[in-house]
C-alpha cells in the first residue's frame, strides 16, 4: 500500500502515454533529479565529484550505450571500449581541425556566451562517427548471432586500438601516442581540463547523461525500441510479423554505439584530460558488460546501478583492504599491498559476477521490481 | 592505382619469392604459434562440444595451470611433483567449476553461462596472481629449447636451404599432434568417450539410456582442465607467463570459427591457418607496410570474413541460426 496504483485515474491520452504513470514515480523521479543536480553539488566534497560521481556518470552512459544494443536488441558486444575509443579520438581530432569560430566565443552577456555550443556539436559528431563505425562492425551480425558476434566485437576492439596507435595522424603527431585533451566551453563557462571547477564538469556530465537516459527511455518506448525487443525475443516471429532485422540490429549497433562514443569522449575530456588509448582496453569493455548484466538487462534503471556496483566496488574494497593494514601489521603479517589489493579485486569481481548470475540473473532492477511489488502488497504478502 | 598493387601485393610476394628459406621459416614459426592457439581451443571444444558452453576462461584456465607449475619449481618442488600436483589442482577445479557455477546455472541461456564463464576467468586471474604474484615468470622443466638447422647437411646450405627453426615450435606441433590423437582414440574408443558423444548429440535421448548427465560435466570440465594444463606446459616453455597470455589465448576463438566450434581437428587445423597466415601477414605486409603489430588483430578479422562465408566453420556442425 505504499506504492499503490490504484486510484490513480487517467483522463487524457497524455496521461495514459506519460512516461511515468504513478505519480509516486514522478515524485520520486523529481527527487532523484533534485538530489543529483542541487543538493549533491552542494554537499559532496570535490573529491567525491571527480572520482565517484563523475566517472559513476560517464560509465551509465556508456552501461546505457550497451544496454540498448546488449539487453534491447540482444547482440552481444565486447567491443564498447574501442567503440568509446572511436568517440574520444574523433572528438579531438574534431575540435583542434575545426576550433570554434571567434564570434561564437566573444559574444557575451556578462560572462555567459549564449552561442558557444562548440563543444556539444562536436560530441554530437563525433558520436555520428562511431554510429557508423559501429554500424561498420554490426554488419556481421545480419549473417551470425549471438556468441559469435563477441568475434566480430573483439576484432573491432583489437583493431580499433591497434589504429589509433599506430597511425601517428589521431593523435596529431604526438610522440607518446598520448594527446592532450584541449579545455572546453559552453555557453562561456568551462566544462573540462584540469583548470575547470569540478562542479562544472560533474554538472555537464549530468546533464549530458541524463538527457541520454531520457533519451533512451523513449526510444525504447517507440516503434523502433519495440522492434528492437522483439528481435532479442524471437528473431524469426519478428521478421514474420514484418519487422525488418537489418534496419532494427543495425539502428540498435547504430544508436548503442553513438551513445558509447559520446561516454568515451567524456572520458577523455573530463576525466583523465588527456586522449589516449590505455583508456579503452579490453578490461574496459568488460566493465562496462558487467555493469549491464549486474544491473539487469533491457533497463535504463539497471545501466545506473550497475555502473554504481561496479565503480564503488572497487572503491570499497580498496579501502576496506587497505583499513585491515594496521590490524595485520600488528598480528605479524605483512599486509596488503597495492598489486596483492588489485589481484584481490579481480577475484571478488568473478565471483561476484557468477553469485549474481545465479542468485539473480535479472540484475538489480529485477530487485527494484521486487521491492515495488512488496510495497504494492504491504502489509499483506500476498 | 598500379602503384597500390605494386607495394601491397606484388612487393610482398616478390619479396617471398626471392628468398623462399625465410618464407619456410616463417611458416614453421608460425606453425609453433598456431598449435598454442590450438591446444587452447581444443579445451574450448571438447566443453562446448558436450554441454553448449562457449568458455571463456580457457585462456585464464592456461594461466592458471602454468603460473601454478611454475611457481610450484620457484619454491622448490621438483618438477614432476609439481607437474603432478598441477594437474591435480586443474582436475579438482574442473570438478569445482561444474558444482558451484554450472549447476545452478542449467536451463539458462547461452548469453548467461557464457558471462558465467568470464567470471570465472576473472576468479581464476586474481587468484593465480594473488598467490604466486603478478610477475612475468618462466617455466623451465628441462624441455629443449634454441635453434636448430631444419636440413642440417652443406649442400642444403649451399642451395639455400638453410632453414633455421625454434626446437620450442617442434615441440608445440608434436604435443598438438599427439593430443589430438589421444583424444581422438579416447572419444572413439573409451565407454566414457563414447557417453560423451551421446551426450554431445542430444542431452534428453543420452539421460533416458541412463547417461549421468552430471557426471558427464564433470569429466568433460576435468578433460579441458588437463588439455589446460598440457597446453601451460608448452606456452610456458615457449612464452613468459604473464596475464598478457589471458589475451593472447583469445585468438582461440577465431580459431574455432575457422576450424568448426565442434571439430578437435579442426581446431588444429584452424590453429595452423591462424598461425601461419598471421604470421605471414606480419613478415610481409605488417612490418614493412603497416607499421608492425598485426599479429594483435589479423586472426580476429580473418575469422570475421570467414564467418561471413562458411558460419559453421571448416569441419562443424550446421547450427546457426540465420534469419
Amino acid at each position: 500500500m505504499i506504492y499503490r496504483e490504484t486510484g490513480v485515474f487517467k483522463t487524457s491520452y497524455a496521461q495514459d502515454q506519460a512516461i511515468l504513470r504513478v505519480p509516486l514515480d514522478q515524485y520520486g523521479l523529481i527527487f532523484w533529479i533534485v538530489l543529483a543536480f542541487v543538493i549533491i553539488p552542494m554537499t559532496a566534497s570535490d573529491y567525491a565529484l571527480s572520482d565517484l560521481a563523475t566517472p559513476f556518470l560517464i560509465m551509465s552512459l556508456a552501461a546505457l550505450g550497451l544496454n540498448v544494443l546488449t539487453g534491447y536488441c540482444g547482440q552481444m558486444s565486447l567491443g564498447t571500449g574501442a567503440f568509446m575509443a572511436t568517440g574520444g579520438f574523433m572528438t579531438y581530432k574534431l575540435i583542434t581541425a575545426f576550433p570554434p569560430p571567434a564570434f561564437l566565443t566573444q559574444f557575451s552577456i556578462l560572462g555567459f556566451a549564449p552561442l558557444d555550443i562548440h563543444f556539444p556539436v562536436m560530441l554530437v559528431l563525433a558520436g555520428l562517427i562511431t554510429a557508423a563505425t559501429g554500424l561498420l562492425f554490426g554488419l556481421p551480425s545480419l549473417k551470425i548471432k549471438g556468441l559469435y558476434l563477441a568475434i566480430t566485437t573483439l576484432a573491432a576492439q583489437f583493431f580499433l586500438i591497434w589504429l589509433f596507435i599506430k597511425v601517428p595522424w589521431f593523435t596529431n603527431y604526438s610522440p607518446a601516442g598520448i594527446a592532450p585533451a584541449p579545455p572546453q566551453t559552453i555557453f562561456g563557462i568551462e566544462v573540462t581540463g584540469a583548470a575547470s571547477p569540478v562542479i562544472n564538469r560533474y554538472l555537464f556530465v549530468l546533464t549530458i547523461t541524463v538527457l541520454a537516459a531520457l533519451m533512451v527511455k523513449n526510444v525504447t518506448r517507440c516503434r523502433h525500441g519495440r522492434s528492437w525487443m522483439a528481435i532479442r525475443d524471437m528473431d524469426i516471429a519478428a521478421e514474420i510479423i514484418g519487422i525488418s532485422p537489418t534496419f532494427a540490429k543495425l539502428s540498435a549497433f547504430a544508436f548503442s554505439s553513438f551513445l558509447i562514443g559520446v561516454a568515451g569522449a567524456l572520458w577523455a575530456f573530463v576525466k583523465i584530460n588527456s586522449v589516449q588509448t590505455d583508456a579503452y582496453t579490453i578490461l574496459v569493455s568488460f566493465q562496462v558488460l558487467f555493469m549491464v548484466i549486474i544491473g539487469g538487462l533491457g533497463t535504463v534503471l539497471g545501466s545506473f546501478l550497475g555502473a554504481a556496483f561496479v565503480i564503488t566496488v572497487p572503491i570499497l574494497l580498496n579501502i576496506g583492504l587497505t583499513a585491515l593494514n594496521p590490524g595485520l601489521q600488528a598480528l605479524g603479517f605483512g599486509g596488503f599491498e597495492v598489486a596483492m589489493i588489485k589481484h584481490i579485486e579481480f577475484m571478488i569481481f568473478g565471483a561476484l559476477i557468477i553469485y549474481f548470475l545465479i542468485v539473480e540473473p535479472h540484475g538489480f532492477a529485477r530487485l527494484w521490481q521486487i521491492a515495488k511489488q512488496k510495497m504494492r502488497t504491504w502489509p499483506f504478502p500476498y | 592505382m598500379n602503384e597500390i598493387i605494386q607495394t601491397f601485393l606484388l612487393g610482398p610476394i616478390k619479396a617471398m619469392a626471392d628468398y623462399p628459406p625465410a618464407v619456410v621459416e616463417t611458416v614453421i614459426a608460425g606453425l609453433g604459434n598456431g598449435f598454442l592457439y590450438a591446444l587452447v581451443a581444443i579445451g574450448f571444444v571438447i566443453i562446448f562440444k558436450s554441454s553448449g558452453v562457449f568458455n571463456y576462461a580457457q585462456g585464464a584456465m592456461v594461466f592458471f595451470a602454468a603460473l601454478n607449475f611454475a611457481g610450484l619449481i620457484d619454491i622448490g618442488v621438483p618438477w614432476y611433483l609439481a607437474g603432478l600436483l598441477s594437474l591435480l589442482l586443474m582436475l579438482v577445479f574442473a570438478a569445482a567449476v561444474e558444482r558451484v557455477v554450472l549447476r545452478p546455472l542449467v536451463g539458462q541461456e547461452a548469453l548467461t553461462l557464457f558471462m558465467a564463464t568470464i567470471g570465472i576467468g576473472f576468479f581464476l586471474e586474481g587468484m593465480a596472481e594473488a598467490v604466486w604474484g603478478g610477475n612475468p615468470r618462466l617455466l623451465k622443466i628441462g624441455l629443449p629449447e634454441g635453434s636448430v638447422f631444419l636440413i642440417d647437411y652443406a649442400w642444403a646450405q649451399d642451395l639455400g636451404l638453410d632453414v633455421i627453426i625454434q626446437q620450442s615450435d617442434i615441440i608445440a606441433i608434436g604435443t598438438g599432434i599427439v593430443m589430438v590423437l589421444g583424444l581422438y582414440l579416447f572419444f572413439q574408443f573409451s565407454r566414457i568417450g563414447r557417453a560423451l558423444r551421446a551426450v554431445a548429440d542430444d542431452h534428453t535421448a543420452s539421460m533416458s539410456i541412463g547417461i549421468p548427465l552430471d557426471r558427464m560435466w564433470v569429466v568433460v570440465w576435468a578433460l579441458s582442465g588437463g588439455t589446460a594444463f598440457v597446453a601451460a606446459v608448452v606456452w610456458g616453455s615457449k612464452i613468459q607467463i604473464e596475464p598478457t597470455m589471458i589475451g593472447l589465448a583469445l585468438k582461440a576463438l577465431p580459431v574455432l570459427i575457422l576450424g568448426g566450434l565442434t571439430s578437435i581437428p579442426g581446431a588444429v587445423i584452424g590453429g595452423c591457418i591462424i598461425g601461419v597466415s598471421e604470421q605471414l601477414f606480419e613478415v610481409y605486409w605488417g612490418q614493412p607496410l603497416l607499421g608492425g603489430a598485426t599479429t594483435e588483430w589479423f586472426a580476429f578479422m580473418l575469422g570475421v570474413v570467414f564467418l561471413l562465408f562458411r558460419p559453421q566453420g571448416l569441419f562443424g556442425e550446421r547450427i546457426i541460426e540465420r534469419v
